[in-house]
């Protein structure tokens, strides 16, 4: 075999063979995935609660097609009292009350706490009636408006989870493995001996490299199985397949940043800290874990600046939202630099020994 | 005939340490040399020096010939070296460290096999490095510095910390590579080591050498009874750590 054959072969086992390494690189992360995925099933989209009292008869006479639609965005409950549905308005149990009154005139009792919701039900129930009325003159509408949201499918929480924790994972694998295994070959003099023998440098960081995309390259193929399941209910888009590149691309640049921590670490403590310290905390704030649409400015000009936040949208547009080569690219182009910084780091850091 | 070894005036310094403070020495080849001395007496920072591990402070060794620093791949296939500390890949079997080795050098597994055969691990090929025994650990460390047939061996305190058992197979294992007409270089506090194995001997401390030759000559000139007794006239009775 050829040093890097042989060098690459040696890490993998050495990787595999740590089961607390496969648990943390590996494990871990679809853990994350399967618990999120199945917390969060039900909750990318809110539905508001209407309480109907009696007979409303534009929504009991809906055709089924679109009553379905309809359950859609309101969960419709009954109710026999118009005095206790308001008083279920009131302590924000319902977003709003509705009944009809003879010659046609549909009632509706909204709350002010929450201006957003009562907007939504007051213009759902508008167009119901409306439509309505307008099928009732026996004429086609002049009128019609058809749409949908751009992001249809995003809302979903799977469509989320799975490209940030899979961002985050292919992060810590580059990070924790490149640092440790680092140190621990400094460590195990393994570095020396390797000086010793007549190999150059490029087959061994290519080791290190390779094993970790191919790694990184699994853990995207479980990630997606899993999240495809029916159970969770990934739906892809398009180009999908361009995750491929950019996971490529992510691993060479949290590799990197992986060498340039052991580079610097003596011990595997003080890189394992280090590099606890780099990803968590740059994870949640490249919204691995949860949207960042609602932080505030300074947080979201933080997470510009950080490349896993980069790699996570790009996986998210091509994965999930339709997107293509243009969001891609520019992504792919922000870890071949963060690769080249972090190895120039990686390079002055550089030491041989413990000693 | 150029020697095995040629240091001249080799020198490191660590801080206000003189590790090695003008070290010059030559070997012969197919000689089997010693250098002996106290824990702390520079030993193995000069094997570091002469083997281009470390840079020299000043002074340069030659190999066969050559420089060894800069670091000339071509000369490294033609020497191996076993580390004070063993050297191994983490979680791997005896097999696949040695086998990994040998790649390095261009060597088939075949032969990296037979290596492991020929110093009696054959039986603990599947055994993971950290289940070898000591002085299994210390062939297997033997035999990955051998696998590319290297015409000089630097071995550093081979037998440090085995069984009485484990050293003396040890031994033999030692003397089959020198008889086999490769150069052996070896460091030891064990006298009767050095007295068994050595053709030569240099008496180390502080960082200096304080008297070479075959065992018994220096015996001789010291009139002492044995290496053991040379050691301690040259090196001082008082308790080191
Ligand atoms: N990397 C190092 N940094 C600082 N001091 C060192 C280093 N390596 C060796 N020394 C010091 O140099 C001296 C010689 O050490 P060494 O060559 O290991 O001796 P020996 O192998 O004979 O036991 C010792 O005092 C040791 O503490
Ligand atoms: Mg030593």
């Amino acid at each position: 075999m050829k040093p890097f054959a042989s060098l690459s072969k040696a890490m993998a086992l050495g990787l595999l063979r740590d089961r607390a390494s496969v648990f943390f690189i590996l494990v871990f992360p679809l853990m994350f995935l399967a618990l999120f995925g199945a917390l969060f099933k039900d909750a990318g989209v809110s539905r508001a609660t209407v309480v109907q009292v009696g007979a409303v008869e534009v929504l009991d006479e809906m055709p089924p097609k679109q009553r379905a639609a309809l359950d859609d965005v309101l969960e419709i409950d009954r109710s026999g009292n118009r005095a206790e549905a308001l008083e279920k308005v009131r302590d924000g149990d319902a977003d709003a009350a509705v009944w009809e009154e003879p010659g046609g005139r549909v009632q509706m009792r909204v709350s002010a706490a929450d201006p957003v919701q009562a907007g939504n039900v007051g213009g759902v129930l508008r167009s119901i009636v409306d439509r309505a009325s307008i099928a009732a003159t026996g004429q086609p509408p002049a009128y019609t408006l058809t749409g949908g949201q751009v992001e249809d499918e995003s809302l979903e929480a799977i469509q989320y989870f799975t490209p940030g924790l899979l961002g985050w994972a292919v992060a810590m694998g580059g990070v924790f493995s490149a640092a440790l295994g680092l140190v621990n070959w400094r460590k195990k003099r393994i570095l020396r001996r390797l000086w010793l023998a007549p190999v150059r440098a490029g087959p061994v960081i290519c080791a290190r490299l390779g094993v970790n995309m191919l790694l990184a390259f699994a853990q995207t193929a479980i990630f997606l199985l899993v999240a495809t399941v029916p159970y969770y209910g990934l739906r892809l888009t398009g180009d999908w397949w361009l995750v491929i590149p950019l996971v490529a691309c992510g691993s060479l640049a949290f590799v990197s940043v992986g060498f340039a921590i052991g580079a610097w670490a003596k011990t595997e403590d003080a890189a394992n800290g280090l590099a606890q310290i780099v990803v968590l905390p740059m994870a949640f704030l490249s919204g691995s874990f949860f949207p960042l649409d609602a932080a505030p400015p300074w947080v979201r000009s933080i997470s510009e600046a950080l490349p896993l936040k980069h790699l996570v949208q790009a996986m998210q547009d091509v994965l999930t939202r339709g997107g293509s080569w243009s969001d891609a690219l520019p992504a792919m182009g922000i870890m071949l630099l963060t690769a080249a910084v972090f190895t120039a780091l990686a390079h002055r850091l550089f030491r041989w020994d413990a000693t | 005939m150029t020697a095995a070894i040629s240091a001249r005036d080799l020198r490191k310094r660590y801080g206000d340490v003189h590790a090695v403070d003008g070290v010059s020495f030559e070997v012969r080849a197919g000689e089997f040399f010693g250098l002996l001395g106290p824990n702390g007496a520079g030993k193995t920072t000069t094997l570091e020096m002469v083997e281009g591990l470390r840079r020299p402070d000043e002074g340069r060794a030659l190999l066969l010939g050559e420089p060894s620093w800069p670091r000339n791949p071509g000369l490294l296939r033609r020497v191996g070296v076993q580390l004070q500390a063993s050297a191994f890949f983490e979680k791997l079997t005896a097999r696949e460290q040695i086998r990994t080795f040998a790649s390095l050098y261009g060597v088939a597994d075949e032969r990296a096999d037979a290596m492991l055969a020929e110093v009696g691990l054959a039986e603990k090929a599947g055994t993971r490095e950290d289940r070898l025994s000591g002085g299994q650990a210390q062939r297997l460390s033997i035999a990955c510095a051998l696998v590319h047939d290297p015409e000089l061996v630097f071995l550093d305190e081979p037998t440090t910390g085995l069984d009485p058992q484990a050293r003396r197979n040890l031994w033999d294992l030692l003397r089959g590579i020198n008889a086999a007409g490769r150069t052996v270089v070896l460091t030891t506090h064990y006298m009767d080591e050095a007295e068994v194995l050595c053709d030569r001997v240099a008496v180390m401390d502080a960082g200096r050498i304080l008297r070479v030759g075959p065992p018994a000559e220096l015996a001789a000139e010291l009139e002492a009874d044995s290496l053991e007794d040379v050691f301690l006239q040259l090196t001082g009775r008082e308790y080191r750590e």
